[in-house]
């Protein structure tokens, strides 16, 4: 269509001549990602542990180095010179007790029954779980590579399997959403602006003279802005995995397509704030605080959706965050193809289409 | 076209239960220079919207252009230009660049675009402020850009509300001249004013209050109508007259 064509054009000129805005868009979601990715960040590090080993073998000095080594666990405040795991804890010398009974060498050889113990300072909630599920993958690595291939498990504290995230690094959990959540909010950003100052500066009443309709006016006022959101989502993701070291295991084309479906849902929820808002400074107000807010807590990204109240769980379902949280977080981490995506793309695209309509109509409204 | 530019028929429209524009009739004819009279709020801004395809009207007839501005407001629109007094080109971006914008929203051919770009910068000459940022402009040559946004598809009826508010006298009469020009060459101008000395350039006026129209005529017709000297006293009288008591 034309006309769309020629207000994406001159939408466009107005991104390039308004500088200083430019840089603030290209600047800001690099700052973020940097304040976020450090701030929230859950990993639980520098756990006391202290190893009490009765098996003095080779293989247990190992296996307790393997702990200090492991960057999570440190040496406790003192020498154990108590025996019993409970005592241990109480003086507070250390978080958390591993006892390596005698045998060890032997049960890696001959697979029989054999307990290690792990005690935990339970008092910290969040520490317990955490050294409890480090504990477990160190351990359970080490018997990995020291059992000879084939052999049977010995009967040894493995009760947890981590999958997806091995180094359980959780700014490998929260990056690829941060990187959701920070194009939701630019995108919705971006375009919420737009008519709203186009209403406030009179632009708007002229060109509303001129033979276009509001779909030309809308869709041509989005095109621009896909482009400028996709270099900020480029510009994050290799930030991410550069700066942050997130693996990025599936197809960067498969990302990509969703993530083009993601920037025009977040910009088509801009549209329909910038349509229903009266200034520029409540359009901005508006998309930073109906984009954020239920992006972070009800999209998945912190707080699991499952055990939020049912009515939030519904609630959820609206918010656009959630399903691409679901597609990113699949794509980078288990490499996740659109076999599987495919239900959270159609998701994103039924959004746009309502987002999109109400536009439109509510603009309709607001002109006659 | 033989149809005038203009023809509205008991035209009104409401919002909620107050009554903005209240049964107004009028025809304007081709090439005529048409003077909207009326105090703020008289209802002249709705009843130009309603005539520009903006806003439908409540009840009443109406055709602009031959247009009726019921059904067919994107012919309508297609067909006229509008300026308003508050400048509403776009400031970041150069003269030329407004005027290509228009040009194309108006679907003027790419390649008759660079000459009609030329006709209208020669028409007002507005040679040596095209190229800079239209905000960067002074208000004159601002209100004179505009004028040359609302030309661009050589519309056959010009609306303009309010063109020379904020411009000093000696722009305010170049810009008439400019206006005059237009109407020799056959464009219908419809133009809503504050000043007095404006209207008395316009062929015939209307005065509008309280969303009614309550005299048409010549400027010199009205003045004589009522023995006034001149027509701001003429509008004063029928504007007290309308309100014995003095209150608005």
């Amino acid at each position: 269509m034309g006309k769309i064509r020629y207000i994406a054009f001159k939408e466009f000129r107005h991104i390039l001549r308004d500088v200083r805005s430019l840089v603030i868009v290209i600047l800001m979601p690099i700052l973020m990602t940097l304040l976020y990715g450090y701030a929230i960040n859950l990993d639980i590090k520098n756990i006391r542990l202290a190893v009490l080993d009765y098996d003095r073998s080779f293989e247990s000095r190992e296996l307790a180095g393997r702990f200090y080594h492991s960057g999570y666990f440190v040496e406790p405040l003192s020498a154990p010179t108590l025996t019993d795991p409970e005592y241990i804890l109480k003086t507070g010398d250390a978080h958390a007790v591993v006892v390596i009974p005698r045998g060890l060498a032997q049960a890696l050889a001959t697979p029989g029954p054999y307990d290690l113990g792990l005690t935990v300072d339970g008092a910290d909630a969040n520490l317990a779980a955490a050294a409890a599920s480090y504990a477990n993958v160190i351990v359970s690595r080490y018997l990995m590579e020291r059992l000879p291939p084939g052999a049977e498990m010995p009967g040894i504290v493995l009760s947890q399997q981590v999958l997806y995230n091995p180094d359980l690094k959780s700014s490998h959990f929260f990056v690829p959403g941060l990187i959701a959540i920070i194009l939701m909010m630019i995108s919705a950003l971006l375009t919420s602006i737009t008519i709203a100052r186009e209403r406030e500066t009179g632009t708007m009443e002229q060109l509303l003279t001129a033979p276009v309709k509001p779909h030309q006016i809308i869709i041509g006022k989005v095109i621009p802005y896909v482009g400028l959101a996709m270099l900020d989502g480029i510009l994050v993701l290799v930030f991410a995995v550069v700066h942050f070291d997130v693996p990025f295991t599936g197809s960067v084309a498969t990302l990509f397509i969703f993530g083009v479906i993601y920037i025009v849902a977040a910009l088509s929820f801009g549209i329909l704030i910038s349509t229903v808002t009266r200034t520029q400074q409540q359009a901005m107000m508006a998309a930073q605080l109906l984009t954020v807010l239920p992006s972070v807590m009800l999209a998945g990204f912190i707080f699991e959706i499952k055990n939020m109240p049912v009515v939030l769980q519904y609630l959820s379902q609206l918010v656009p965050a959630r399903y691409f949280l679901l597609i990113i977080r699949g794509v980078m981490l288990k490499g996740s193809g659109i076999d599987v995506l495919w239900p959270q793309a159609a998701a994103l695209v039924i959004i746009t289409m309502v987002l999109l309509a109400v536009a439109a109509r509510k603009f309709r409204i607001r002109m006659g | 076209m033989t149809s005038p530019a203009v023809t509205l028929d008991r035209l009104t429209r409401k919002f909620g239960d107050f009554v903005a524009v209240d049964e107004i009739s009028l025809t304007v004819e081709r090439g005529e220079i048409f003077g909207f009279l009326g105090a703020n709020g008289a209802g002249k801004t709705t009843a130009i919207r309603m005539m520009c395809g903006l806003l439908l009207p409540t009840s009443g007839n109406g055709t602009v252009n031959g247009f009726d501005i019921h059904r067919e407001n994107e012919m309508i629109k297609g067909s006229i230009g509008y300026m308003s007094q508050k400048f509403s080109l776009y400031g970041d971006l150069t003269g030329r660049e407004n005027l290509d914008f228009y040009g194309a929203v108006y679907r003027i051919p790419s390649r008759d675009l660079k000459d009609r770009i030329r006709e209208v910068i020669d028409r007002l000459d507005l040679a040596s402020f095209v190229d800079r940022p239209a905000g960067s402009l002074p208000v004159g040559w601002r209100q004179r850009l505009a004028l040359a946004a609302a030309l661009m598809h050589r519309p056959g009826i010009l609306f303009l509300d309010e063109p020379t508010g904020g411009v000093d006298p000696l722009f305010r009469r170049r810009f008439w001249e400019i206006l005059y020009r237009l109407a020799d060459q056959g464009t219908t101008l419809f133009v809503t004013t504050h000043y007095m000395d404006e209207a008395e350039f316009c062929g015939r006026i209307s005065i509008m209050h309280r969303g009614k129209i309550i005299e048409v005529g010549s400027p010199s017709d009205l003045t004589a109508r009522y023995g006034q000297p001149d027509l701001q006293e003429t509008f004063i009288t029928l504007i007290s007259r309308e309100r014995p008591n003095g209150q608005d």
